[in-house]
């Protein structure tokens, strides 16, 4: 077999092929809830209703969604520059180090003026976090993925010897836990009484800006060139290095922002399991979005919906919520081969 | 005649999508001859190959070796019928010894023994019997292209091929070395060898092949014996009638508008850097550089590029020195650059026509103001290339992709061109392309340099060197040659360079 | 205890080989991938799923070594679907790698939860037991650390001997590196590139998940989440820093498991005392990414690594 390019896609072509991703998705979920004993249409329909069902359940996946939305972003940029940055939960957590380091009262400032130091500096944390990858990448040729992948399991032992150490809550009755923020370092509520901060405000706004900065800008031109083509880039004069470097900025700044949103908008305090995996989910995130930042936002609340959705499902239907993550990992494998298949052909040859 | 056929390919036809590569092909061929395939790019050569060797299944139409038809679309049915191929581009594995390259796949790959004692004894003893000496120790990656096409023939050899395919076989060779080839393929027919050799150089054809078939557009318009035709009735029916090559007028050299003072450069893994070399590029002229390929051309494209500063030595543009040598350098300081490789250096084969047309000048205030691109007049610039260079496509908003060789090219030569360059480096500028698209390169090429444009030409065919170049030199492991000027050297008297012999007695004499 | 004292225990090089034998199986693993031109990121969850089936196979009653190959057998099945995707249908490797990971660590779970539903901590396995080699046990210091292990550790060395002949002394394992360097070479002789890189994932990935394997039903006799911790992560390092050659790549993993259960000997001398534990339990990590610095300068990477091979393009 061999695969023959498409000038055209069809419209069909291009929807037809994502929607059967995400309907074989279905397919198998339906099969595992079968093993476990459970009705699928049920399990199916119970996902969707703890998802999308009632006021509660969408406030908690537009909350869920908010850090996807960061981390799926911090994976998109980077990956449209193939710059591997599989590291987003370490930066995550530096962003809610930072948050949290500033925020107790080291400054205390009034909230309009501490809020945007707080996300600055967690940005700046995330950003000087991914630099070493970036450097040894750029400077000695090491992989990033291995780099970044094992900077998460350094990162995440460093939060937790200072969580037992220096930064440990007097209050927190023993547990690996930070003092909570100052109330002024708090994200206040979009709408008074509704569980949904503003930190899902910033997540839309960073969207729709890292898209500018993508089409408009001379940087977005430069990333998407050096992505596409590193040696044509290169040849036409475009600075790779340095591009990939200020990528990895923007890229790990997204994720940092991730967790000053989690912290300052949610939690109000630090603790180890902070993020179930947000920031590895942000690359499925990236990917289901095809790498589009405004994509991104849609893809973030479809994942959050499952997750969400699978929580409330697992306590009634007594399915594994490990069954979420199966279905993310199914939806991305199929939909990377549903994407090729729209621009290439299968031809016996 | 008819009944000693050991190669027969009945009826080929074969389609991709609406394009017919192959139309009805039918070939013979008998044995103990060398039957030319011969050919312009894109007249289905190379298909009608894939066919034979099953990368591709033919639409209709059959595969007979010695007889026996082959199954479609088996990759080892013709090896294992006893064809073999030496490709264009070699298919050999750099970081192996020539042995390893040789005896890949030869043997049951679940056997437990690699035999390589009595592999080795083959191959020494089929290098003395064809006169291809190789060391088969020696990793491919540090050998020359002449003896790396050696190591091709000696796997098709091995395998104890009775007919063998040379696609494009002297394109990298000098001179004397197609010479060597020609006395290795002469004594493979005395060992009874059959032969298709496949080609666009005619001095070649006429004299190495029994017969000649021709393919234009995919259809088979010609078969003639050798010793009934001449290189122009050949001519005519390879490319019809319609393209003429362009005329050249003598050149009006004027200033020199790029210096190289005894410049050296660092040798990049087995491609050689230069050896202090010395060069004048003249305004008005086309300066051009002949040599087997991996010699320190794509040093020398590097450097005038802006991909490489000199190592020692001075680089003068204009005048000046410039202090940091960059591709954006390069560009600002009015060199137009065509790269060797259309797709991998050229263009971003995901970006469209418009983001293709501005690479090297995004950040220029034309197209953006601090740091925001101004997409309309990209997009206007882009059209206004499209236009005038004859780019075809549906729309600047057309991933580069999509577009053909020819076309891609042309949009490159809008890209450099439209600034009104100084200086061009034109690095293989016609490579691949069919014989309109060449054409029409070249006579680009000669306006600029009617224009006052000082040219560099970068080519591994000699034909092409000394037909444009006003002035010809030569690069040999980094090293060049002093210039000769048009019509002052004969090919042979160019492949003496080629091979390496001078270069000491010049750099004493200066 | 000085740290001089803890290099020359015999004790000491018997736990590390034994921190090294399921590095050693997937890193051989992810080497073979590599040598055929592709990068399996999906060595982490393979490695996983190794670890639960092969203690699910015992537990449920099958022998030990019947469990090896079980997780042998689920390794191979992820393999097909990496391999799947990523060479007929040339899918980024990174993205497929990381997916399979997701998929094979996510579906490990589910298993557990639907196959243990009630229980609280996971019950045991008879886990193999250490088999002292006669005679050779009874060499000082080397005897008791090298020939006083577990069958499993034997057969990881065993199949440093045997990936090695293979990739250099046979036919199969010359056409696997070919495929690693240059595909068109290989295509060009008649032999499916295709074929030998899905070949080389599926075997390699069934390696890896030995590996996983070797920590529920040698190294303890049970299973956890987060058990594998980023072991497969530090295999692909450990394969740059083995220069992609099997003995090179062998040395990595015993001095890597040497550091690691130095570190853990530390930690319990007064000077571990004084330093959090957290350090301790950082070094592997940060060993790697040291190692990959280290030779990072002169890697001799297989050249189409991560190149995939569409027969159409030339």
């Amino acid at each position: 077999m061999r695969l023959e390019p498409i000038a055209n896609p069809t419209l069909p072509r291009r929807l037809g092929l994502p929607a059967l991703a995400i309907g074989s998705t279905v397919v198998i979920a339906s099969l595992l809830a079968m093993m476990a004993g459970a009705n699928p249409f049920s399990v199916l329909g119970l996902i969707l209703q703890g998802a999308f069902g009632s006021k509660f359940a969408i406030l908690e996946t537009l909350n869920r969604a908010t850090p996807l939305i960061f981390t799926g972003l911090a994976a998109a940029v980077a990956f449209r520059a193939k710059f591997w940055n599989i590291g987003a939960e370490a930066q995550l957590y530096s962003g809610a180090l930072i948050t949290v380091v500033l925020g107790t009262g080291l400054l205390a400032w009034p909230s309009p003026l501490l809020l945007p130091v707080l996300a600055l500096a967690a940005v700046l944390a995330g950003a000087v976090l991914l630099l070493i990858p970036a450097l040894l990448k750029t400077r000695f040729g090491v992989d990033e993925v291995v780099t970044t992948l094992l900077f998460n399991f350094i990162f995440l032992l460093f939060i937790s010897m200072l969580l037992e150490g220096p930064l440990k809550d007097p209050m927190g009755m023993g547990w690996p836990k930070s003092a909570r923020v100052l109330p002024e370092a708090r994200l206040p509520r979009i709408v008074e009484g509704l569980r949904l901060h503003w930190g899902f405000g910033l997540a839309i706004l960073s969207a729709i800006a890292v898209w500018v900065l993508q089409t408009r800008s001379t940087l977005g031109y430069e990333m998407r060139a050096v992505g596409n083509n590193a040696e044509a880039a290169r040849f036409a004069g475009i600075p790779v290095n340095t591009v990939l470097v200020k990528t990895a900025l923007l890229s790990g700044g997204l994720a940092a922002l991730a967790g000053f949103s989690e912290v300052a908008g949610l939690k109000g305090s630090l603790t180890l399991d902070l993020s179930p995996g947000f920031g590895y989910t942000g690359i499925i995130v990236a990917m289901l979005a095809l790498l589009n930042p405004i994509g991104v936002i849609f893809a973030a609340l479809f994942v959050a919906g499952i997750f969400v959705g699978a929580d409330s499902m697992s306590r009634a239907a007594n399915v594994p919520t490990y069954l979420a993550d199966i279905m993310l990992a199914t939806a991305l494998l199929f939909m990377v081969l549903a994407i090729m298949l729209t621009r290439f052909r299968v031809v016996r040859d | 005649m008819a009944r000693d056929g050991v190669l027969r390919l009945n009826d080929i036809t074969k389609r991709f999508g609406k394009l017919i590569a192959n139309d009805a092909v039918s070939l013979t061929l008998h044995r103990g001859e060398v039957v030319a395939l011969l050919g312009e790019n894109g007249a289905g050569k190379t298909t009608l190959m894939n066919i034979l060797f099953g990368q591709y299944t033919a639409d209709q139409g059959a595969v007979e070796v010695f007889g026996q038809t082959l199954p479609p679309g088996n990759p080892r049915a013709a090896l294992d019928a006893g064809v073999g191929m030496v490709h264009q581009h070699f298919t050999l594995a750099g970081n192996m010894t020539v042995q390893e390259n040789i005896t890949l796949g030869v043997q049951p790959l679940f056997s437990l023994r690699s035999g390589t004692q009595t592999a080795r004894k083959r191959i020494v003893e089929l290098s003395e019997r064809f006169q291809l000496k190789v060391n088969p120790d020696a990793r491919v990656g540090s050998l020359t292209v002449g003896e790396r096409q050696r190591v091709e023939i000696l796997k098709a050899l091995y395998r104890d091929v009775k007919i063998l395919i040379l696609d494009e076989p002297t394109a990298v060779l000098t001179p004397q070395e197609t010479e060597d080839l020609f006395a290795t393929l002469r004594q493979a027919i005395a060992n009874g060898l059959s032969i298709i050799f496949i080609s666009h150089k005619l001095h070649e054809v006429m004299a190495i092949s029994d017969r000649v078939v021709v393919l234009r557009h995919g259809k088979l318009v010609g078969e003639v014996n050798t010793k009934d035709t001449d290189p122009k009735a050949m001519s005519a029916m390879m490319m019809g009638t319609s393209a003429t090559p362009p005329d050249i007028v003598p050149a009006q050299p004027g200033g020199v508008l790029l210096q190289l003072d005894r410049v050296s450069t660092a040798d990049i893994g087995n491609a050689p850097g230069l050896k202090s070399i010395s060069l004048a590029l003249k305004a008005g002229q086309i300066t051009g550089l002949a040599g087997v390929s991996g010699n320190g051309q794509a040093a020398l494209a590097d450097l005038v590029g802006g991909m490489q500063a000199p190592d020692a030595g001075t680089l003068t543009v204009n005048g000046d020195t410039p202090t940091s040598w960059t591709p954006r350098e390069a560009v600002a300081k009015g060199i137009a650059r065509i790269p060797e490789d259309r797709h991998k250096t050229g263009t971003i084969a995901d970006f469209d026509l418009t983001e293709n047309a501005i690479l090297e000048r995004y950040n220029s205030s034309d197209f953006s103001a601090s740091g925001w691109l101004n997409w309309r007049s990209a997009r206007d610039y882009a059209n206004g290339i499209i236009e005038k260079y004859d780019v075809r496509c549906p729309g600047a908003d057309t991933r580069i992709r999509l577009l053909s060789g020819g076309n891609m090219q042309k949009l490159i030569l809008g890209r450099v061109l439209e600034a009104g360059p100084q200086i061009i480096l034109a690095n293989q500028p016609v490579r691949g392309l069919d014989i309109g698209a060449v054409n029409y390169v070249h006579s680009q090429l000669l306006a600029a340099r009617d224009a006052g444009a000082a040219v560099l030409l970068i080519s591994e065919d000699l034909d092409e060197i000394i037909t444009l170049s006003d002035v010809i030199h030569v690069i040999s492991e980094g090293r060049l040659s002093p210039g000769f000027t048009r019509g002052e050297m004969t090919p042979p008297e160019l492949g003496i360079w080629m091979a390496g012999h001078g270069f000491e007695e010049a750099a004493v004499a200066s | 205890m000085d740290i001089i004292d803890i290099l020359l225990s015999a004790s000491f090089w018997a736990a590390a080989i034994r921190i090294a034998s399921p590095l050693i199986f997937a890193t051989l693993g992810e080497l073979i991938c590599e040598r055929a031109g592709v990068l399996n990121l999906g060595i982490e969850g393979i490695m996983v799923a190794g670890a639960f089936a092969g203690w699910m196979a015992v537990y449920s009653g099958t022998g030990l070594w019947t469990g090896v190959a079980v997780a042998m057998a689920v390794g191979m099945l992820f393999g097909l679907l990496h391999s799947t995707l990523t060479v007929p249908f040339g899918l980024s490797q990174h993205v497929v790698g990381l997916g399979v990971t997701l998929l094979a660590t996510s579906a490990t779970y589910y298993a557990y939860r639907l196959a243990l539903p009630e229980v609280t901590s996971p019950p045991k396995i008879e886990a193999f037991q250490p088999y002292r080699i006669p005679g050779l046990a009874d060499i000082p210091l080397i005897g008791p650390a090298l020939f006083n292990q577990t069958p499993l550790t034997y057969a990881a060395f065993a199949l440093v001997l045997i990936v090695s002949f293979t990739l250099y002394r046979t036919p199969l394992g010359l056409a696997v590196r070919a495929a690693g360097e240059n595909p068109s070479a290989v295509a060009a002789q008649g032999l499916s590139v295709t074929g030998i890189r899905m070949g080389a994932v599926i075997i390699g990935s069934g390696f890896m998940a030995v590996g996983g394997a070797f920590l529920t039903m040698s190294a303890f006799d049970s299973f956890f989440f987060e058990m594998v911790n980023g072991r497969g992560w530090i295999c692909i390092a450990l394969v740059v820093f083995g220069a992609w050659r099997p003995g090179k790549a062998l040395l990595g993993a015993i001095l890597f498991a040497a550091f690691d259960a130095l570190q853990i000997r530390v930690q319990q001398t007064s000077l571990g005392a004084a330093v959090p534990y957290q350090i301790f339990l950082m070094m592997p990590y940060v060993l790697s990414i040291v190692a990959l610095v280290l030779v990072s300068r002169r890697a001799e990477v297989p050249a189409a690594l991560m190149v995939p091979f569409n027969k159409g393009e030339r």
